[in-house]
Order: C-alpha cells, then structure tokens, then sequence
C-alpha cells in the first residue's frame, strides 16, 4: 500500500508539472510574437550569490544571483549574458566541472543568504554544452543548494550541499553524493530536520578529502534564529564514506553560520568563520594541520557581522596568507587572517570574492548591487555595468507620456524612470527617490510630487523633484498610540477618487487628506496582534538580527475600492482580510470565509475590481511558514465568499494578481517562477515566457493609457509587455479562425527624429517600445509550406510597401514604420547617402493585405498625426508635397541618367565599328559624358575621398532634410529646392539639344549589325534592382 | 481512489516517452520530405534572388551557392553593386561600403569558412562521412510548432586564436519534418555570447525540392527582419570571374 501511494504520489506530481509543462507550450502558442522588453535599470544592479571562475580560461566568468538566474562573461567581466532565464531565477551555487570546465556547469538554485526577502529554489539543473540545454538532475524539495562540488578527476562524482528549507523542517537537507553524473543520489551526511549543508569545498590537492559545515537555521516571519548544537565542521578522508567533527579548538555552546575555505597552495592550511555564543569567539579560525586544530585569529566586526548574510571566505591561489572574507564592505588579510582591512570602496553587502585564476590582484565581488572587479588586490572596485538584476518590490506608473515607472529595491533605494527614452532607457534615465532599502513609490495623481518609503516606513518622503526637497510624512504615535508596528515592506496606497489622499498601513489604517501632513486613524488594530510575534528584540539566534525586517502583525496591503471611495480592502501578514463599506467606520474580518486556505496565511496582495465594487481578488503566501502552494481567490460579495481560481498549470506561489480594465476574464498573475496569463478568469492559464524569464514577480501595473503590463520582478528589473490589448479579443471564436485581425486603435506617428543615448559599449540599455504602426493579427497554425506577404496599399489599392509577415501559431505583430520605399536613385561612382531615406506615408486610412496561399485577409489600418503636435495641418501638406516633388525629381533623374548610360554604351559599340562611325559616335560620347559629369558624381569614395557633390547628390540631400522633417520646408530649403530644379532643367534642356543633334545619326548607324537599342520604359525602369 | 485511475494517471505520466524516434529517422524524413535524398546530392548549385526591408529601404539580394564551396552574395545598392562574403575557391572576401574596393576577410574568418565547405546544399546530408555529430535532445515548441531539437556538432573552430565549439540546433517540425528554426551562439564581436536565431519557413518546390522561400534572422527574444526569397534557380551557369578577388585597377 505505501508503495501504492507513492506512486500514486508521483503520479500526482506528474500530472501537476506536465500541466506546467503544458501551460508553458500552449502559452507560446497562444501568445505567439508578443514580447516583453527588460528597462532595467542596471546602474545599482542588484544582489550576486555566488562567483565562479573558469579554471583556465580567465575571461570566462559566472554569477548566480539572487533573483537573476545565472549571467556568463566571456571578456573577463567587461560584459555578461544571461545564460538561465527559463529556469528558477535564485541561485544558490554555481559549479564548473573542472575536467569540462567549457561544457559542463552544474547550478544549484535557492539562495543561501537567507535574508527575510529571499527567493526560494526549485532544485539542481546542469548543462553539458556550456548553457544551452540544461536538464533538471532532482533535488526539487531542497529549497536551497549552497555548494556543489566535483572531483576534478571524474566528472561523474559529484557532491552537493543542500541547505534546505529556511521556513520548516525537511529532511531535504544534507550532504548528498552521485556516482553516476546526478542520476542516483546518495545522502552521505545527513543531521537533522533542522540543520542543513551551508558550505561545502574538497580539498585542491586529494578528491578524497571532503570538508562540509552544517548549520541549525529556521526563518520565522517575525523571528530569526542562527545556530543551535549541530551546526559543526565535518572532514571526510575517504570520499564520503565517513566524517568526523573537527572542532579542536572550537568555542563550547551552540554554533551558528560555519564557512569553510583551503587554501589552494597548502592544503594543510584551513580557514572557517564562526558564529558562537560569545562574541570574544567569533570570529576567523585557522587550521595548519588540515583540521587537527583550530586557532582563532580575528573578531573584527567586518568578520562576525551577520553571519546569515555573509560567510563566505576565499584563499590567493598562490598565496595561502592572503585571505579575504564576505561582509558588509568585504575584508582582505595580508598575513594569514591575523589582520583585516576593507575592501576599497564598492557597494555594501559583499556575498562573494574571488581571485582571478593567473593574477591575484585581479579579484571581483559579488554584492547586493552588482559585481565588482578590481585590477588592484581590492583597493580600487569598477561595476560591470550590464547586468540588470534590480530587484524590485513593487511598482507603479504615472500618466506622463511617456509613462514613469516607480518602485523601490532590495537594498538599493527608491527610483523612477521613464517606460522609454531616445536611444533607450539607460542608466542617466533614472532619479534616485529614496535611500536604504526600497519599497513602494507613487506618483501623486495630478501633482508633480513622489512618495516614496524606506525600510520598515523608518522614513516615508514627499518628494518634489523640480525644487529637489524631499519632506519626511510618515504617520507617527501620538499620544495614547501604541508602538506602530509597520512592514519592513510598508503598505501604502493612493486614492482614484481625491488626489490628496494617502494611506499608509501600520497595524493601522492611516489615511491623510492633505498628502502625508496630517493623519488619522481610520481602522482599529486590523492584525491578529499576537504577542507571541512581536519579540524581534530577541530576534537573531548567536546574532543578534532586529533589523525591523521581522516586524510582524502588520498591515501589508490597502486598496481602495476605484468604484466607490468608501470601499476599502485590507491584507495583513499575519492572514486577516478586512473589509470596510463606510470609508472605516466599521470593519469586517473576511478571511474565514475562504475554504482551503490555512489560518494565519500573509495576504500579499488584494485587487479591488474595476467591474464592481463587491467584487476583489485576493493572493496569499504561505511560503514563509513552509507553505509552497498557490492561493489566489475571487469574491464578489464583498468578502462573503470567496472562489479559487488555482489551476495546476500555475507554478509557484503567487504574489501579485493584476486584473485589466475591460476584460473582466482577463488576469496577470506574478509568481515566484514568472508571469501566468488566463483568459477565462481562472480557468486555465498559460504561462508568458516570450522574453520574460522565470523571474520571481512582485508585483504587476497594467497602465491604463497605453495597456502596456508593468511587472516588477525581484531580480530582473522591470519589465514591459508593450499593448496587451490583443489578449481581450483572444474569444475562442477568433482563435478558431485560420487568421484574425486584431481590430486597434488609430495609430499615432511619433513625431521624434533625435540623437540618441549616451550609453557606452558595456552599459545595459533599456529597450524602447516600437514607435511603428502594430499589425496584429492571430494565427491559428504557424505557416511553414507556400508563400506568406504581407503588403500595405493606400486607400486607392495602391501598393505602398511590403513587410516580412509574422508566421507563428498565436498573436503576430508586425511593425511597420510608416515609410514607403526610398526614390530609385541615379547611378553613379558612388552613394548619395540622402537618397536612402524612406519617406514616411501622410495620415490615412491603409489597407493590410495578407496573402496566405490561395488566401487573402485583409484590414484597415488607420494612421494619424499627433492630434497634440503643433504642427498645423497646412504645414505637413507642405512638407508632403516638397518631400514628392524632391522623390520624383530624383527618380526622373535616375532614368535620365539610365538612357543616358545606354545612349553612351550603344555609341561605344557604333564607335568600335571603324573610323566612319567613330566619327559620328564621338561627339555623342564626349557631350554626354561631359553632360553626365553634371549630374552625378563620376569619382572619388564614400567617405573623405569623396567628389564634388553634383545635381544627384545635392537633391538627394535636400530631399532627406525635408523628408526627415516634420515641419514645412524652411525658406533656405525652398530656395534651394528652386535652384536644384532650375538647374535640373537646365540639365535637360542640354540633354534634349544633345539627342537632338547627334543621336538620330548614332541610331542610324547602329542598324546595320548592332544590337538595336530598346530602352526600359520609366516604369519598368523603377522595377529594376 | 481505484486502480484503473492510478494506471491512468501513470499512463499520461509515460505518455511522452512513447513514439521516440532517432536524429537519423528525423534526418531521413526531412530529405524524403523534401525531394530525397538523391536528388539532393546531385545538386550542383544554386542561385537564389531574394530581398531584405531594412526600414522602408528594400535591399535586393542574389546569393550564388556552389558545391565546390565558391559563393557570391551580390547586393545593388543604387546601381552599384556590392559583393559580400565571396568565396573564389581560396580567397573570401567583401566589398569595403565606403571605398567600394574588394578587401579580405582575416585569416580566421577565412579558415573557418573553409571548413564548412561541403556542407552544400545541406549541413546534414553526408554529415558522417564529413566527421559531423548529430543528438535528438527531445521536444520544443517553436512559433507555437511542436519541433525535434537537434543538435549539430560541427569542427570546432578558431576564435581570436582559440579553439572554440562549432555547434548549431535545429528544430525540425514533427508534422511536416522540415527545419523551422536554427540557434547558434554567436562566438564573436559586440553579440558574443548571445543567440541567434534562424527561423525558416514559406517552403516552395524548385524542380522537385522543397526549400525554405523566407529566412529571419535575429538574436534571440528580439526580432529581425525576413530574407524574403524570390526566386531560386538550382544549376545555375554562372561566370567563374564573379568569384575572382578583383585585382586593382
């Protein structure tokens, strides 16, 4: 029967991810060619876990990070690649296979920093073909992998070290070992439900030697506790079969946090950093006598400081004396770990250091806000500029155009910036809002002024930015006020009905009329207000850790109903659903009435609906008391009953439900694992994976101007998918069609034609919305066999220009920049760069006309001017008509010169034939040639070698000035416009006397025995390559 | 909960490791599917006319491909012509945009590219004898397609001096086992380290072959814009002096 039921069990587990696997294919087949782009920013980057380093090829560099997945440099830092965005985004340790350093990487996902906002893992994944396929190889239950480690002499001999689940107990944890290449496991040290494996190295000299430390950990939402008596060192000699404590000369008690380092050049000679009961022995301990004994060297404040947070220590390859350890600012030793001294200036919180493999003072840092390389042993520290791991908490937008987006970061303040800016959205872009760690940011609804908060509310601002003051706002205890009790993450929240209005939530609902200057209390204590979760002065274990970031029993959510003003929800950590009608008055605890949910579950996030004021949605989390499921449910009564609306095809918690604006059935779901769309209202979802990685989403904005989703992903900045208003038209009925146009909105041609960013090389740039028109349509089938086009014609069925057509099963966009063909420009030695120039299309109504074998679809496509432009209606026909005349002059010009070359060539052949013909050929030859030189440019290069310019290429250059504008010509361009024509005619007027004194008598003579001249007619001519 | 349920939970939980098929049987497909395989060894040559829209600008393009591994991109641009990636039998070269003067690819663009001779018309065909690999990974959508994903393995080649792995996955369609779609790593210059994408698709008969009339190709997770074929001509009589690197005048 056991048997039975774990197959069972298995099976179960099956049938859930093959309904993953499943919404991430029917996903791509339902969302097809709609992208999401990444802005960003990556000026603070966000927080790297583990460094690791090729062993002989010293350009290639991995980071893990801590909610960015696994990024790979090929050029010693200068740049990085993201090289694991389809799986779980939290590393925890990343692993070069020594033997196949090029091919086979092992990554353990989970971080190990276990900070209270920390992601989860979902197991142990390695590639044999550096990066591009990675299989799972099991572990789906550890949660956290600090360690993997193989024998550099056979690649099939691994060991891993599971630290486990931070918030309950799992016997996931452990030493495990493989002898197969990670297809049968073996946990070959094993401590408790409790104490898991927290470091993890062999010994560089002898595969046999195993040093592995355990450490006693559990996270609670309002408490933290490092260390406890089984936290230890442990050396194995002989592969794993056996280990023993090596603790001579460890502090007596409990311990906590243990890290483990040899020494690469001496492996006799070991270093650990210990977490103890007494603060005169924490601290670093050497060993000279591969773990016989212990002497402890150092409790600097740089070595013992958070040891949850920072552990990790690091040997010189070449010199076993030179030592440095993770920590707030990151510490060196010079003289064997007796003496420390900071890293150079660098971004706070350091995770990692590492040595590069041929030249010690090369070394880089894996830090809460990027990785850091310098050239100089540690004085001096550079960011690499490209990797864009933000890890946002939340997000918001305003209604500039272009739309802001505003948010706050782990450890790395407030921000907003704009969803697109010319040439990019690049690092300039962005205004700091904010210090210490960030949180939310709103944007006051119709005035130019930013709230923004800090850890735990320690400091809620009303900034201004013209005048650059910032005004501290947050509510404070006034007398007969208990201690207010605020999230770390604070719930704050603006009002859609009175623009002055601002909540902030402690235990209380706060509400402020007059934006953050006074406050009243409008709720009584809202939490569960359990004593027994409120002692985060003892919080910490061997550390004391009261950072506020335990603060419990708080409120962590408001939404103010956007239909009526007296309609407000509330969610607190501590599992309450609260609900008022009058504005406050009166409050109603909801929550019991959800079925399935377990009691005292943190409501993360509630949505009040646009559709009706009774109805909301509501998201739990349980992870941080060991609960992985998925909670979201629907009401529509106000609370008084709730319905799932989880589907197996969601994987991972979820954080964030966005519901849109007129689809009622239309959702975005943020996870830990990605961003899931349904289109029934729950029924089904699938998962959007186009350019969104798995990364773990916070919290989601659909803007309600442009329809753009905002997502804040803890790890991979923001995120945009431009226009999601094709997915309300995904009715099952046009789906079912073998293509559907989208009906859209008239576009708008933007009216911009500026210089650009300013970025360099190897800065990360944002990447801007499109500003061409959006031809969507939906395919039913992806189309491989006969031909596909897509043409536009004017409203006349004129063809204007033809465009690659999207092929893909699902939603298609093709982009069409409003520009017809460039004129056919006249031959010559070399370009006229102007004549490359498209000229963009008036305004009008299209047509888009596909052709699909022996089927057509059509669909108007209406174009506008910016209704906002100044620019007078007038003034664009000007532009429009210069703009022809300069493109058809430039085309009349090329065929001038076209019969003008074949005149020239058939005069050639006449000229050859003997002296009486040369005679009459030559003058022919010799005028136009010397006509030609007039008109074109006959020599010199494309760049300074370049010719005087000629007829051609100053109407080419002309030309591309006016058609480039959105003005009306200017009064210089006309009058160089008269002068260019006049002198065209002037060159025709000499090319007709020219024909007409010398070419009847070339024709004549050409009859007898040449090829008789047959000129291309002007519109065969355009034709022509 | 019966027995016959966990049978069928178990059933759908091994329904995926049913109908598996070797990169060979997938490989014999494709050119049975295409116009066989002996058809497309007795290719000698080909001549395709195609287009490329960079924004409005329409760039017309012919490509000439020749078993004995020569190869000619020519692209008019304003009346002028300009060559690109030609290949004379021993030299590969391109015309310079600015000066318009033939110049020659460097040393390691030239010597990888004569490795890959012989891979016309099809990496794939005689892939063996050519010392090539190829591995069936499995499954992956693609645009929305069910695909086999399999990888290539080519000779390695030279990058800034080092040895550096030469592979290139296909995703085959399993409905109609033609290529929708191949992924390399770029291995050098401002995109290295990244993907790019081919996606094939638009397959016509030429005289009893089928080949792809439409190619985009980008990195991957951005777009690109197509090669849209117009026309392609197998055998074509081409003049030798085209491939020639031209000699100044």
């Amino acid at each position: 029967m056991k048997k039975l039921l774990s197959l069972l069990f298995l099976s179960t587990l099956f049938v859930a991810s093959y309904a993953q696997q499943e919404a991430i294919n029917k996903g791509k087949e339902v969302f097809g060619d709609l992208r999401a782009r990444h802005i960003g920013p990556a000026l603070m980057s966000g927080r790297i876990t583990d460094l690791e380093l090729h062993p002989t090829n010293d350009r290639v560099i991995y980071a893990g990070t801590a909610g960015g997945g696994v990024w790979k440099s090929n050029n010693g830092g200068a740049t990085f690649n993201p090289i694991f965005d389809d799986y779980c985004q939290s590393i925890g340790a990343v692993e070069i296979d020594p033997s196949n350093p090029d091919n086979n990487i092992w990554v353990g996902t989970g971080e190990t920093w276990t900070r209270n906002s920390v992601s989860v893992g979902d197991g142990l994944y390695k590639t044999i073909d550096g990066g591009t396929n990675w299989i799972k190889m099991g572990f789906e239950n550890s949660e956290r992998i600090a360690g993997i480690q193989v024998n550099p002499k056979n690649p099939d001999e691994v060991y891993v070290a599971a630290l486990g689940p931070l918030w309950n107990d799992s016997e996931d944890r452990g030493l495990y070992k493989t002898m197969d290449g990670g297809k049968i496991w073996n946990k070959i040290l094993y401590v408790d439900k409790t104490t898991g494996c927290s470091d993890l190295t062999l010994d560089p000299k002898d595969p046999n030697i195993v040093y592995a430390t355990f450490w006693e950990v559990r996270r609670q939402p309002w408490a933290f506790n490092s260390g406890g008596i089984n936290s230890a060192v442990y050396k194995s000699t002989d592969a794993g079969k056996t280990f023993n404590k090596i603790h001579n000369g460890f502090p007596k008690g409990k311990l906590g946090r243990l890290a483990i380092a040899v020494a690469p050049s001496n492996s006799n000679i070991l270093y650990t950093v210990i977490e103890s009961e007494q603060d005169k022995d924490k601290g670093l301990y050497r060993s000279d006598d591969a773990g016989a004994s212990w002497k402890q060297l150092n409790n600097d404040f740089g070595i013992v400081v958070r040891p949850f947070y920072f552990s990790r220590i690091e040997v010189d390859p070449r010199n076993p004396d030179v030592v440095v350890k993770a920590g707030l600012l990151g510490s060196i030793s010079r003289d064997g770990g007796k003496t420390f001294k900071n890293l150079g200036p660098n971004h706070s919180d350091v995770h990692d250091i590492v040595f590069d493999i041929h030249h010690s003072d090369r070394m880089y840092a894996a830090t809460d806000g990027g990785v850091y390389r310098s050239w100089d042993g540690g004085t001096t520290l550079e960011i690499t500029e490209n990797i864009p791991v933000s890890q946002f908490y939340h997000v918001s937008v305003d209604n500039e155009e272009p739309y802001n987006v505003y948010g706050g970061l782990q450890d790395n303040n407030c921000w907003y910036g704009p969803s697109q800016s010319p040439g990019g959205v690049e690092a300039r872009d962005w205004n700091r809002v904010g210090f210490g760690d960030g949180y939310r940011v709103y944007r006051h609804p119709t005035k130019k002024l930013i709230y923004s908060e800090m850890q735990g509310a320690e400091n809620v601002w009303r900034y201004d930015p013209a005048k650059d003051q910032a005004k501290t706002v947050q509510p404070l205890a006034a007398k007969g006020d208990p201690k207010l009790r605020f999230n770390w993450n604070a719930a704050m929240a603006i009002s859609a009905h009175k623009p002055d209005r601002f909540y902030m939530g402690s235990q209380f609902v706060h509400r402020s009329e007059d934006m953050g200057e006074t406050w009243v209390k409008i709720s009584p204590d809202l939490t569960t207000n359990d004593p027994k979760k409120q002692n985060q002065e003892d919080s910490g274990g061997l550390s004391k850790d009261n950072s506020g970031a335990e603060n419990h029993c708080t409120i962590f959510t408001i939404a103010e109903s956007p239909l009526d003003e007296n309609v407000i929800w509330v969610g607190t950590d501590d599992g309450n659903v609260q609900v008022t009608k009058d504005g406050g008055k009166t409050w109603a605890n909801v929550v019991a009435n959800i079925t399935g949910l377990p009691k005292n579950t943190m409501a993360y996030h509630i949505e009040a609906s646009v559709f009706n004021k009774a109805n909301a949605y509501a998201v739990f989390t349980g992870y941080q008391t060991g609960d992985k499921n998925t909670y979201v449910y629907k009401t529509t009564d106000f609370g008084a009953s709730w319905k799932s609306i989880v589907t197996p095809d969601i994987y991972g918690f979820a954080r964030n439900i966005q519901e849109d604006y007129e689809n009622e059935n239309l959702l975005f779901l943020g996870t830990e694992f990605g961003l899931f769309i349904t289109l029934n209202g729950g029924k089904n979802w699938y998962k959007f994976t186009k350019n969104m990685p798995a990364a773990n989403v916070h919290f989601i904005e659909l803007h309600k101007k442009t329809n753009d989703l905002v997502i804040a992903t803890h790890g991979r900045g923001i995120i945009i998918i431009d226009d999601i208003s094709p997915l309300r038209q995904l009715t099952e009925e046009n789906m079912n069609k073998e293509l559907h146009f989208f009906t859209a909105k008239p576009t708008t041609i933007a009216e911009t034609n500026g210089f650009g960013s300013t970025s360099t090389e190897t800065q990360f740039v944002g990447e801007n919305p499109s500003s061409a028109a959006r031809i969507v349509y939906y395919l039913k089938k992806r189309h491989t066999l006969g031909k596909m086009t897509l043409e536009i014609q004017d409203a006349k069925g004129n063809k204007v220009t033809e465009l690659g057509p999207g092929k893909a099963k699902g939603i298609n966009v093709v982009e069409w920049n409003y520009n017809m063909k460039p004129p056919k420009m006249a031959a010559a030695k070399t370009f006229a760069f102007g004549g490359f120039t498209s000229p963009r299309v008036p305004a009008g109504t299209y047509k888009v006309v596909i052709q699909k074998g022996k089927e057509t679809y059509t669909n108007d496509l209406v174009i506008q001017y910016d209704p906002k432009s100044e620019i007078s209606l007038a003034d664009r026909k000007l532009q429009e008509e210069a703009t022809k005349k300069l493109y058809d002059m430039s085309q009349e010009l090329a065929y001038m010169v076209y019969t003008l070359d074949e005149y020239v060539k058939i005069a050639e052949t006449v000229k050859s034939r003997n002296a009486q013909s040369a005679k009459v050929a030559t003058p022919l030859i010799t005028e136009l040639t010397k006509l030609k030189e007039t008109l074109v440019v006959t020599k010199g290069d494309n760049y300074v070698g370049a010719a005087e310019p000629q007829l051609r290429e100053k109407m080419a250059e002309l030309y591309a000035k006016v058609a480039n504008s959105y003005y009306q010509p200017n009064q210089a361009e006309l009058s160089n416009l008269d002068a260019i024509e006049s002198r065209f005619n002037t060159g025709k007027a000499d090319y007709k006397k020219i024909k007409d004194k010398h070419l009847n008598k070339v024709i004549a003579n050409s009859k007898d025995g040449v090829q008789p001249l047959v000129l291309k007619t002007f519109e065969e001519f355009l034709q022509m390559p | 909960m019966n027995r016959k349920f966990l049978l069928s939970l178990v059933a759908v939980a091994f329904a995926f490791v049913g109908n598996a098929q070797t990169a060979d049987e997938i490989l014999a497909k494709y050119f049975e599917n295409t116009g066989g395989l002996d058809k497309w060894k007795a290719l000698q040559g080909i001549k395709i006319s195609a287009k490329v829209n960079q924004g409005g600008l329409e760039i017309p393009l012919e490509i000439v491909q020749l078993k004995d591994g020569r190869q000619m991109t020519t692209i008019t641009f304003q009346g002028k012509e300009i060559k690109q990636g030609v290949y004379d039998g021993s030299t590969l070269w391109a015309t310079n945009f600015i000066n318009m003067k033939a110049e020659k690819s460097d040393a390691e663009a030239t010597e990888n590219f004569k490795q890959d001779i012989g891979e016309f018309p099809d990496p794939f065909l005689n892939y063996k004898e050519r010392g090539l690999k190829v591995e069936l990974l499995g499954k992956e959508t693609v645009d929305g397609s069910e695909t086999f994903k399999i990888k290539l393995t080519k000779k390695p080649i030279k990058v800034d001096g080092k040895v550096t792995d030469n592979v290139v996955y296909f995703f085959f369609d399993t409905e109609n086992f033609v290529p929708l779609m191949s992924e390399t790593e770029i291995t050098s210059g401002q995109g290295k380290g990244m993907i790019s994408q081919t996606k094939m698709s638009d397959y016509q008969e030429v005289n009893g072959l089928m080949m792809a009339f439409s190619m985009t190709q980008g990195i991957k997770g951005q777009g690109g814009q197509p090669l849209t074929v117009s026309a392609i001509e197998l055998n074509p009589k081409v003049d030798a002096t085209g491939f020639a690197f031209p000699a100044e005048k």
